[in-house]
């Protein structure tokens, strides 16, 4: 009877324990979730609620209109344009990230003399407020003065270039979409890099070691053991790369803002000149829609990936 | 031995070269602020000029420029500090409760931070202006970055939090310390280097933001550096390239420095949440 007793309180008290465990962990986690609810899941329930009214500057409501935005910004060239600038901006720009950065990683992780120092320059790009370097590399293209540019002083130089006709970077169409595609290289870089570096990282010693027993070298060992092992970490650097680049407004923004001739706007930047420049809210937040399916993608790519990493 | 020799020259054959030409910007950016107006225009003039500081002294006393730095400092610390607030109990909480719920948890609240601004500013311009009435205001800035800087701390810090063992805790409640006497007396003083980290990278995302900083400030002596830099010394009449390279440098630098100095543990801490 006592001893019954005494075990029916010391489950009570488990079970209240238990309760305090997760009541404390609610407390704990609540006003981080009520935050992102607030400021992530509220603007953008009002974005999709915004792209079928007629808003405009000023005003946050509007009649409902159904898709007559997405018709209206679907028959825009300048738009199908943008969308297309997006594709080719994130597709070239982060191909070239992956190859630099697995290289860089994998020579960045064997500790050699100066490599502090020289990890300091590969990290710049990164640490450095992109708004600001733009603005160097708007300046390095020659700021709308070709003969000013240190890159057209170069070419010039190897006679890559005639000094008579030397190239405006930002001015012509072609040039403009390779020049801030290679910023957003140079800039995402240096990120890639980092987590590669803990992917390969990641990987254990004693894995190397067997390999190394087992005969595995170069490119063999790196194929068939290092690359699967680094892939769940490098996946998730890609797909980070592409969200942030496939959403990013500043590189495009300061460098061309679209221009010349509309030849390099990219979805955001088309967005913030109908929502923001030109007023027309309705229509922007439908532009800026655009980006959810990317989002939807690479979302269920990181869980996929985290999946995985959960099971092994 | 030529193999050993070749392992030994593989960093330096990759790693230079990108050294080079990831750095080549602020060459020329620090190259471009030693230079005197007039001689700015001409790239021929890389090494011969009269290197001279007055770009410097240019920034600091006819721009803008420390009330940006300043705007942008206080923005940054009052960031710091709800984010912190937020955070730190989110990120324990998450790392110690096991199983599906917590790790669902911490992945949807890492996945919030995919959600780019870009997205968000149309409908949060407007919240700003007509229910917050913030426009032009920093409080403006102060109330909406955390929306992306609580989940990348989150993130952050539950992969720190997760590396220090449970034992440690509960020796401390055995020893008849409260489960919140030992998240501070235990837990926090141990993750004073990752805390540290956190409290660096959230500053330098405050210091990077663009897209909401220039939609919701109109005044230029509200602005942050990252939007009054590319928008009050470049739309001007003359432009001064040198003082905007200064620009650029003095708030840069610093930056990558303390990024190298923390790099290590910026990886333990952003992949030891879930991936792996």
């Amino acid at each position: 009877m006592a001893a019954v007793a005494a075990g029916g309180s010391r489950s009570r008290r488990l079970r209240y324990a238990a309760e305090r465990r997760g009541f404390l962990a609610t407390l704990l986690i609540s006003p981080a979730v009520l935050f992102i609810a607030a400021l992530v899941g509220v603007p953008l329930v009002l974005a999709v609620y915004l792209s079928f009214t007629d808003a405009t500057g000023g005003s946050l409501t509007g009649k409902w209109i159904g898709f007559a935005n997405f018709r209206s910004v679907w028959r825009n060239t300048i738009f199908r344009d943008a969308l297309w600038h997006t594709f080719l901006f994130t597709a070239i720009s982060q191909a070239v990230v992956v190859v630099c950065a697995g290289l860089l990683a994998h020579a960045l992780v064997r500790s050699f003399r100066g490599r502090w120092f020289l990890r300091f320059f590969i990290l710049l790009p990164w640490a450095a407020p992109i708004a600001l370097t733009a603005i160097g590399w708007y300046w390095i293209y020659g700021a709308g003065i070709p003969e000013a540019s240190v890159f057209n002083w170069f070419l010039v130089h190897l006679h890559l270039e005639s000094a008579t006709n030397v190239t405006n970077w930002l001015g012509t169409p072609r040039a403009a979409m390779s020049s801030i595609i290679t910023v957003q290289a140079w800039r995402m870089i240096p990120f890639a890099t980092v987590i590669f570096i803990a992917g390969i990282s990641s990987i254990p010693q004693e894995v190397d070691d067997a390999a190394a027993i087992d005969g595995a070298t170069g490119l063999k060992k790196f194929w068939y053991v290092s690359l699967p092992l680094q892939l769940p970490i490098a996946t998730v650097a890609v797909l980070f790369g592409i969200i942030f680049t496939a959403t990013d407004m500043i590189v495009p923004y300061l460098l061309t803002d679209g221009g010349p001739f509309n030849s390099t706007h990219v979805l955001t930047t088309w967005a913030f000149q109908i929502g923001i420049v030109s007023g027309n809210v309705g229509e922007g937040a439908a532009i800026a829609l655009f980006m959810l399916p990317l989002l939807a993608l690479v979302t269920i790519g990181m869980l996929l990936v985290a999946r995985r990493a959960e099971v092994t | 031995m030529t193999h050993a020799w070749r392992k030994k020259i593989f960093p330096y054959a990759v790693v230079v070269p990108f050294a080079i030409v990831l750095g080549f910007p602020f060459f020329w950016m620090a190259i471009t602020s030693l230079k005197a107006n007039t001689d700015v225009y001409n790239p021929a003039k890389t090494w011969r000029f009269h290197p001279t500081l007055a770009s410097f002294g240019f920034l600091f006393h006819h721009t803008g420029y420390l009330t940006w730095l300043k705007n942008s400092s206080i923005v940054g610390l009052a960031v710091v500090a709800i984010t912190l607030a937020v955070a730190l109990p989110a990120g324990y909480a998450l790392a110690r409760l096991a199983g599906r719920v917590g790790r669902g948890l911490g992945i949807g609240i890492f996945l919030t931070y995919l959600v780019p601004p870009t997205l968000l500013f149309l409908p949060l311009s407007r919240i700003v202006a007509q229910y917050l009435h913030l426009s032009d205001r920093l409080w403006a800035l102060i109330v909406v970055y955390p929306s992306f800087t609580i989940p990348f701390a989150v993130w952050l810090l539950m992969g720190f939090f997760k590396a220090i063992p449970q034992e440690l805790e509960d020796a401390a409640l055995i020893d008849g310390c409260s489960r919140f006497g030992a998240l501070v007396r235990i837990v926090f003083p141990i993750s004073v280097p990752g805390i540290l980290t956190v409290v660096i990278f959230t500053f330098s995302l405050v210091i990077n933001e663009f897209v909401y900083a220039i939609t919701f400030i109109s005044s230029s002596t509200n602005r942050t550096l990252a939007v009054g830099v590319p928008t009050d010394l470049i739309r001007g009449d003359e432009y001064n390239w040198p003082g905007i390279m200064a620009a650029i440098l003095v708030a840069s630098i610093p930056l990558a420095l303390v990024y190298n100095a923390l790099l290590n543990r910026f990886i333990a801490g952003f992949t030891g949440g879930a991936f792996r």
